[in-house]
């Protein structure tokens, strides 16, 4: 009786997982080695065109450049994060604090694209601004290019580093900072010993927060990024779409999973690791 | 305490950051004339939001589909999503593994591969007009973990005596779930489905790859206008849904303060 409730109440999940999460994604699997067909779609037919190209200079330099973003957005969000949930964390009315960043979500995640628009374009705000003082005469354009989707990756994914840094970071025993300083550690010192290995596990859960979903960013690379911001995200898009190649818009899809999959066994890594340090400290 | 001088000076610093673009924006939307140069106050492009033009005709059609997406997918989720969470924190069942670990691949892979997956799937097996449907199929998908985190975090709050107790005393199984389970896991559940309406209203990416004609929702809307021009209108429409956000969060805060009271 028990046994047959479980297995009808997982009966939709069982379902839903299998027909919209493991045919699709073993769908596109299927494709990246299927040949490309004359309308569109693909041809029954095995082929490895989708993967052959992409060993050209070009998709490589996306490849790179991809990582590049994803890289230096997530060690600028962490560094941003580190000291606001620090704060948070150390204040007695965090909740306010909290919401605080958190409020900005709540504009839907293209407007907020557009207000940085508003803020950098040629005829934006730090322009208006320029010109006004007199700085400049003629109006510089800050957009279409890394910097700008650098900014506006951080811009979005901060609350994602500041929430878990902030969990990890309140639970941690403020008195070691003190102890510490009383057995003669500078300040510096002192966070850098003790406070960052015990956060340790909240600072890798930021990063993969933050890291995992720029590199398959798509929206803002392709509103902010120009010709030179242009993100394995934007390439899938563009061989789905309009250069209708599916075969190799999946091969790239698996590539990015491929990454994407790479990243997380590094983070489970870490973490067994971590959790085997603390053990080991508690056996000492 | 007077060590928190720098902490205390990055925080604001970051907030600062966080307003700064909307703040602009919010500014720009009194601009009296198209684009971001300041050249005089004016509430034309508010106007402009409720005048009877084609434009914001379509602007409200994608509001009303959003809308109509956001709350129908949240509820299928919610239901899928509950008794699934249920399912694998209480009950034994055969599948149990396969299920727990397919159910949070939308929440490590990158959405578009869950976009293009889905738009192969709905392109190729089933060969169905892309529109509304295959947008609700999509936003039921990527919403489900969710919903099954919120929900699973509430039932590892009790263990499954309450449920032993309830058989105990002659429930039968469909009584558990009513009586028992279903007001226990119900905070749960509310989050998880505000949660799905949240990420479904957000939704971008995967919507763009499994659209159809006629089912633009506000984001596909925003977008198309950003890429065309500097819709103005736009910037009006974020002031407004700013303000009505707070309204509504404030609104269910007090209706969740006067539920968990209820009960």
């Amino acid at each position: 009786m028990k046994k047959q409730a479980g297995v009808w109440y997982s009966l939709p999940l069982f379902a839903w997982v299998t027909l919209f999460f493991l045919i699709p994604i073993g769908m596109v699997l299927l494709y990246s080695v299927l040949s490309r067909g004359n309308f569109g779609g693909v041809k029954a037919e095995l082929s490895l065109d989708g993967f052959a190209a992409l060993g050209n200079p070009a998709f490589l330099k996306t490849v790179g450049i991809t990582l590049l973003i994803a890289l230096v957005s997530t060690v600028l969000t962490i560094l941003v994060a580190l000291p606001a949930s620090y704060y948070i964390a150390r204040t007695k009315n965090n909740l306010t604090l909290l919401v605080l960043v958190i409020i900005p979500f709540w504009v839907n995640f293209l407007i907020r694209v557009f207000a940085w628009m508003a803020v950098l374009g040629r005829e934006g705000f730090v322009n208006d601004l320029l010109r006004w003082t007199g700085l400049t005469q003629e109006p510089i354009q800050f957009l279409f290019n890394i910097g700008a989707v650098i900014i506006v990756h951080v811009y979005t994914y901060l609350p994602f580093a500041i929430l878990p840094l902030y969990a990890t970071i309140e639970k941690f025993d403020f008195g070691l900072l003190e102890a510490a300083r009383d057995l003669g550690a500078d300040h510096l010192t002192s966070l850098k010993k003790i406070l960052l290995p015990n956060i340790r596990g909240g600072i890798i859960t930021a990063i993969l927060f933050t890291f995992i979903p720029i590199l398959g960013s798509y929206a803002i690379s392709d509103l902010v990024g120009g010709k030179d911001g242009y993100m394995l995200g934007n390439s899938i898009a563009y061989y789905i779409g309009k250069a209708n190649n599916w075969p190799r818009a999946s091969a790239i899809a698996v590539v990015l999973t491929l990454i994407t999959s790479l990243g997380l066994m590094v983070y489970f890594l870490l973490n067994r690791s971590q959790q085997k340090t603390l053990v080991e400290e508690e056996v000492k | 305490m007077k060590k928190l001088g720098f902490s205390k000076a990055a925080y604001w610093l970051t907030i600062s950051f966080l307003f700064f673009p909307l703040v602009v924006l919010a500014f720009y939307s009194f601009n009296a004339s198209p684009g971001f140069t300041f050249t005089g106050f004016s509430t034309r492009w508010y106007e402009a939001l409720f005048s009877a033009s084609r434009e914001s005709k379509s602007l409200w059609n994608s509001v009303a589909n959003s809308v109509i997406i956001a709350l129908s997918s949240a509820s299928i989720a919610t239901i899928i999503g509950t008794l699934g969470a249920v399912a694998i924190h209480w009950y034994k069942f055969p599948w149990k593994r396969y299920v727990q670990a397919l159910s949070f691949v939308p929440v490590v892979l990158p959405e578009i591969i869950i976009g293009v997956s889905v738009l192969i799937f709905f392109a190729s097996i089933i060969r169905l007009e892309l529109g509304m449907f295959s947008i609700l199929i999509a936003h039921i998908s990527f919403t489900l973990p969710f919903v099954m985190l919120m929900v699973g975090a509430r039932l590892s709050e009790f263990d499954d005596s309450v449920l032993e107790a309830a058989r105990d005393l002659g429930a039968k199984e469909h009584q558990v779930l009513l009586r028992v389970i279903l007001p226990i896991a119900s905070p749960g559940i509310f989050s998880g489905f505000l949660m799905a309406v949240t990420l479904s209203l957000e939704d971008f990416v995967v919507t763009q790859f499994v659209r159809g004609p006629n089912s633009e929702t506000l984001p596909l809307y925003i977008y198309k206008m950003v890429k065309k021009t500097i819709p103005m209108e736009i910037s009006a429409l974020s002031v407004l849904l700013v303000i009505a956000t707070v309204v509504l969060v404030f609104s269910v805060r007090n209706l969740m303060k006067y539920f968990v009271k209820g009960t």
